[in-house]
C-alpha cells in the first residue's frame, strides 16, 4: 500500500481508547444488571434513522446528476467523497459499487467495526447481527426478499465484505421519472438501506 | 408542572436541525444511550449528571471547539459509575485495556468478544 498511515491500520480490528472504554462500561453495567444491551440498542435505534445517512444520499444524488462525478466516484471513491468533506476520521478507503440493469450490490460486515459512518451514520442494529452477515453471503436473494426487495431472477447479486480498511457505498439505480428533480430532491429518494443494498431508491411519488 | 430534564438536554450536546442528538461514531451513541437508561432507572438525577458533565467539560486541556465533547461525556459517566460504587476507575481501566486486546486479537469478520483477549 502506498499510504503512510503510521498508526494501527494493519490489524483487522482495533478499538480506540474511547470505544474500549464504552465497551468496558457496557460490560460492567450489564453484568451488574443495571442496563440491558437490548434496551440500549432500542434507544440508539430511535435516534439512528435521523442522524447519519444524509451525507451518503448527497453523494448518490450528485453521482446521478453529474456524470463526471459518477466517473470520479467509480475511479476513486475515497477522493471523490473527500471532495465533499465527508471523510472518515480513521482514514478508511471507500469504494462505490454501482447497481445497474444486470447487477445488484449488497454490503456486509460488520461484526467488527466496518461501516462507512462518515457517509452512512450509525449502522442499523440488524446490520451488526451475525445472522445478517452469514445469511447475506449464503442466500442474498432470500435476505433481500425479507427486506421487501424482489429482484428479477436473472439479475446478478454481488456481495461485498467490508473491512476495516475498505468500506463500500452502494450507488442505487436512479428511479424512473426523476428527470426534473434537483440534487436536493434526488437525495430525498436515497435511503440508508438503498446505500447498503438492502433497499432500492424510492420512487418520486414515495418521496418523504 | 415543569418539564423533566434528562441527559438528552445536556448543554453542548450536538443536535441536528430537528433537535435530535448527532453522533459522529457509534460509541458516542452507545455512551449517550447508556446514560439515558441509567438516568431513567434513577442511578443519578439530571442535576447530578449535569454537574459531572460540566466538571469534565471544564477540565483544563479540553478542546475549545467541543470536538472532544463525547470524551467528556464518557469521562463523566465513568466517574459517576465509580462514585456510585459500581466499579472503580481502576477496574474500568483494566477492562478497557482488555477490550482493546480483544479487538486486536479478533480476525476480521468474527465477533469481537472479551474472551478473545490474550491473557
Amino acid at each position: 500500500m502506498s499510504h503512510d498511515h503510521d498508526d494501527h491500520h494493519h490489524q483487522d480490528n482495533h478499538f480506540s481508547p474511547m470505544e474500549a472504554r464504552v465497551r468496558a462500561l457496557e460490560t460492567i453495567l450489564t453484568q451488574k444488571g443495571l442496563i440491558d444491551p437490548q434496551a440500549i440498542d432500542a434507544i440508539v435505534e430511535t435516534y439512528e434513522t435521523k442522524i447519519g445517512p444524509r451525507n451518503g444520499a448527497r453523494v448518490v444524488a450528485k453521482a446521478w446528476a453529474e456524470p463526471d462525478f459518477a466517473d470520479w466516484l467509480r475511479r476513486d471513491a475515497t477522493e471523490a467523497i473527500a471532495s465533499l468533506s465527508y471523510t472518515g476520521r480513521q482514514g478508511e478507503h471507500m469504494r462505490a459499487v454501482f447497481n445497474d440493469a444486470q447487477t445488484h450490490n449488497l454490503v456486509v460486515c460488520t461484526l467488527c467495526s466496518c461501516y462507512p459512518w462518515s457517509v452512512l451514520g450509525l449502522p442499523p442494529v440488524w446490520y451488526k447481527a451475525p445472522a445478517y452477515r452469514s445469511r447475506a453471503v449464503i442466500d442474498p436473494r432470500g435476505v433481500l426478499e425479507e427486506f421487501g426487495v424482489t429482484l428479477s431472477p436473472d439479475k446478478k447479486i454481488r456481495v461485498w465484505d467490508s473491512t476495516a480498511e475498505l468500506r463500500y457505498l452502494v450507488i442505487p439505480e436512479r428511479p424512473a421519472g426523476t428527470e426534473g428533480l434537483d440534487q436536493a430532491a434526488l437525495a430525498d429518494l436515497v435511503t440508508r438501506d438503498a446505500m447498503i443494498g438492502t433497499g432500492l431508491a424510492l420512487a418520486p411519488e414515495a418521496r418523504p | 408542572m415543569s418539564r423533566c430534564e434528562t441527559p438528552a438536554d445536556s448543554p453542548g450536546l450536538p443536535k441536528s436541525a430537528e433537535g435530535d442528538p448527532v453522533f459522529a461514531e457509534p460509541w458516542q451513541a452507545q455512551a449517550f444511550a447508556m446514560t439515558v437508561r441509567l438516568h431513567e432507572q434513577g442511578m443519578f438525577t439530571w442535576a447530578e449528571w449535569a454537574s459531572a458533565l460540566s466538571r469534565e467539560v471544564h477540565r483544563p486541556g479540553r478542546a475549545d471547539d467541543g470536538r472532544d465533547y463525547f470524551d467528556c461525556w464518557v469521562a463523566a459517566l465513568s466517574s459517576l459509575v465509580s462514585e456510585r460504587g459500581v466499579a472503580s476507575e481502576a477496574e474500568q481501566d483494566a477492562l478497557s485495556h482488555r477490550w482493546e486486546r480483544a479487538a486486536e486479537a479478533t480476525p476480521h469478520g468474527k465477533p469481537i468478544l472479551l474472551e478473545n483477549a490474550p491473557d
